[in-house]
């Protein structure tokens, strides 16, 4: 059976170029980079090219670049900075509908006593600006909004609200994991103090993160340790995957807007093909501000983790924010925020495309919902409730 | 990704007996949209009052499908008094087991067994009488006690596993493990009441008691219907809240918001205080 692969915003495959970039430095070109001869010396040369690349990608200086372990300890390393460079700061602000990364982290805050606010999403998933300049205060240490989300792809404002976060002097921090790659990003136009990404989201290897911290900003080290990465995150550097996410984003680079404009017209399709062939199905999230990979669409009446292992059946690879999926009993705190009706937030399922998948894949992948939607509808006692209800209402 | 047994993946892949028996003699209804799965069984008996035939709609994931499959395929051929005898673990053994965190699902099925028979003989199911303590997924006392005993639970998460309960907010952990001790034959200290003395508090205290109300009492009910409320601010006697959930979209959220959460702070806070909703 072929695999399709459409959970992209989980993981992506690791770019054949990218592998290969990486295996002689697992073999024979093993060295450390900090050590006082040239087989050290050479590996040190190929990490700063990684961070050139890096940099290139994101429009940032190479200084700016502290390769990390993960995504997730960009994040925290970017919110304890904050913290520790502002002690007297007792506020944070930050969404509802952050990763795990950020919200888990505000949630300990929380409970060590620190004051946080967690700003509200409207109905499309989308931030009031008035609100997040309220939430700003003297007190705030630092905002840390996602720059896009990982189940609906709704694009935040964030060079907004970094301006509105320097004007008042207020560190701000964004977890653009789900965004580098698929949106350009120029750091040389924003006012973004520090900015989280993750290798593997972008055809590097899952173990490779990093965190953007502009030139001039306070920063006190999460991972304290060697001299390593101008002494901001000890450790012996992970070498290999380094030097695969600076050929990661040398690709991500190259025909960044035409690999874009094809995924998002595959998505559209697919979007489009599941909406017109399977009534009571509807997008989650904003349709304009959003990335050009995701889909998050709900189908009523069923839920996702049945979906999920139907279409894992036949191959494909989605995910769901059905609370079946997530091992709680609730559903994706992304669709409850907001205010999706349960009815729809139960059998929601996240495609996420990458710029390998193809036509003949999003083909079959419309060719082999909406049966199984069906199959399950069949099923469920609320469906023929519901359609009864539709049809005395016209 | 979970790891379901092959007899789990054949009843989802294949379910037998879907749909609805005509002119069926009872018929169970557990679960809801809501909380995210839902079982209605329906038999009919033969003259001799065995069971003929029996179906089930369900909405859920694969092991709550599954489960509901292999209920109808046990219950068929027995009399009503065999088929009371199952139980969930007999649901659990026919499918070559479930995962902890799926069990609730064998639960369902038996409930839905029990609703239906009560159903059927216009008995009132015992679960009606006994009172609700996780508000989240509305489980009451009895089937918490049910499962314990059943199951052999020992530990809140086991409860949470069997019965959802204690699932959502959490706030009736203690309740739960207070259920747990006595069940368990030790003695469980009585559960707290919510509300202290409202005589003259101080600004923090009526902080901290409104923050409790809305924490303990009014968020466990709006939650019932699918809603929920947080809290924004206090300033002075003004709460500042926002609706969520099903209570951000509720055409009634208007008269939930003064006649209920205005009307419980000031009984149980301070006669003055005033709920303002702010805009998301």
């Amino acid at each position: 059976m072929k695999t399709i692969y459409v959970d992209n915003n989980a993981t992506t495959q690791v770019a054949p170029e990218v592998f290969e970039e990486m295996t002689p430095y697992f073999t024979e070109l093993y060295g450390n980079p900090s050590s006082m001869h040239f087989f050290g010396g050479q590996v040190e040369r190929k990490v700063e090219e990684a961070r050139e690349r890096v940099a290139g990608l994101l429009g940032a200086r190479p200084q700016e670049i502290i390769f990390t372990s993960c995504g997730t300890e960009s994040d925290n390393a970017a919110i304890m900075s904050a913290l520790r460079c502002n002690p007297e700061k007792r506020h944070v602000v930050t969404t509802r509908v952050e990763h795990p990364a950020v919200k888990n982290v505000v949630s300990h805050l929380k409970r060590e006593g620190y004051r946080v606010t967690e700003l509200p999403v409207d109905r499309q998933g989308l931030l009031s600006m008035e609100e997040v300049s309220r939430a700003m205060t003297d007190d705030t240490a630092i905002v840390s909004v996602m720059w896009a989300n990982n189940e609906t792809g709704v694009l935040f404002p964030v060079e907004e609200i970094a301006a509105m976060a320097k004007s008042r002097d207020i560190v701000f921090h964004t977890d653009a994991v789900q965004a580098v790659g698929k949106i350009p990003i120029n750091m040389a136009d924003n006012q973004i103090d520090m900015m989280s990404l993750s290798g593997h989201k972008l055809h590097a290897p899952k173990g490779i993160g990093v965190l953007y911290v502009r030139r001039g900003t306070r920063f006190a080290p999460f991972v304290i340790g060697g001299h390593q990465e101008g002494g901001r995150r000890g450790g012996t550097e992970n070498v290999p995957y380094i030097i695969g996410l600076g050929k990661a984003c040398e690709l991500a680079a190259t025909n960044f807007k035409e690999k874009n404009l094809r995924v998002k017209s595959l998505r559209d399709k697919l979007e489009k093909g599941l909406l017109q062939s399977i009534e009571n199905s509807m997008i989650n999230g904003d349709r304009e501000q959003r990335l050009p990979n995701t889909s998050s669409i709900s189908f009523e009446y069923v839920e996702g983790e049945s979906i999920l292992l139907k279409l894992s059946d036949k191959g494909i690879c989605a995910s769901s924010g059905s609370a079946c999926t997530s091992g709680s009993l609730e559903p994706s705190h992304v669709l409850r925020a907001m205010g999706v009706p349960f009815t729809a937030a139960h059998g929601s399922i996240r495609f996420s495309l990458s710029s390998y998948n193809t036509e003949e894949e999003i083909d079959y992948i419309l060719e082999v919902v909406p049966p199984i939607i069906e199959q399950l509808r069949e099923i469920s006692p609320f469906w023929k409730e519901a359609v009864i209800r539709s049809c005395s209402a016209s | 990704m979970w790891v379901y047994t092959d007899k789990v993946k054949e009843l989802f892949n294949n379910p037998k007996n879907v749909g609805e028996v005509e002119d069926a003699d009872g018929v169970g209804e557990v679960g809801s949209l809501s909380c995210g799965d839902a079982l209605k069984l329906t038999f009919k008996l033969d003259d001799a009052g065995r069971i003929m035939d029996a179906k089930f709609q369900t909405f859920g994931c694969a092991s709550a499908i599954a489960s509901s499959s292999a209920l109808t395929e046990m219950i068929i051929g027995k009399t009503l008094d065999e088929a009371e005898k199952i139980t969930n673990q007999d649901i659990v053994e026919f499918l070559g087991g479930l995962p902890d965190k799926k069990m609730h699902c064998s639960v369902m099925g038996q409930e839905a067994l029990r609703a239906a028979i009560a159903n059927f003989r216009g008995e009132k199911l015992p679960k009606e009488d006994s009172e609700i303590v996780c508000e989240c997924f509305g489980v009451t006392e009895g089937e918490i006690v049910d499962a314990i005993k059943q199951n052999n639970l020992t530990t809140l998460e086991q409860v949470t596993d069997y019965t959802k309960a204690g699932g959502g907010c959490g706030s009736c952990h203690e309740r739960i493990e207070a259920i747990l001790e006595e069940v368990m034959g030790q003695t469980g200290a009585e559960p707290k009441p919510v509300r202290p003395a409202k005589s003259r508090m101080s600004n923090i205290q009526k902080m901290k008691l409104i923050e409790e109300v809305l924490e303990k009492e009014i968020q466990p009910t709006l939650a019932k219907d699918g809603g929920s409320i947080e809290l924004m601010d206090i300033v002075g006697d003004r709460v500042l809240v926002s609706l969520r959930g099903a209570c951000a979209t509720c055409a009634a959220a208007d008269i939930t918001l003064k006649q209920y959460v205005e009307s419980k702070l000031r009984e149980l806070v301070a006669d003055t205080l005033v709920v303002e909703e702010v805009a998301q």
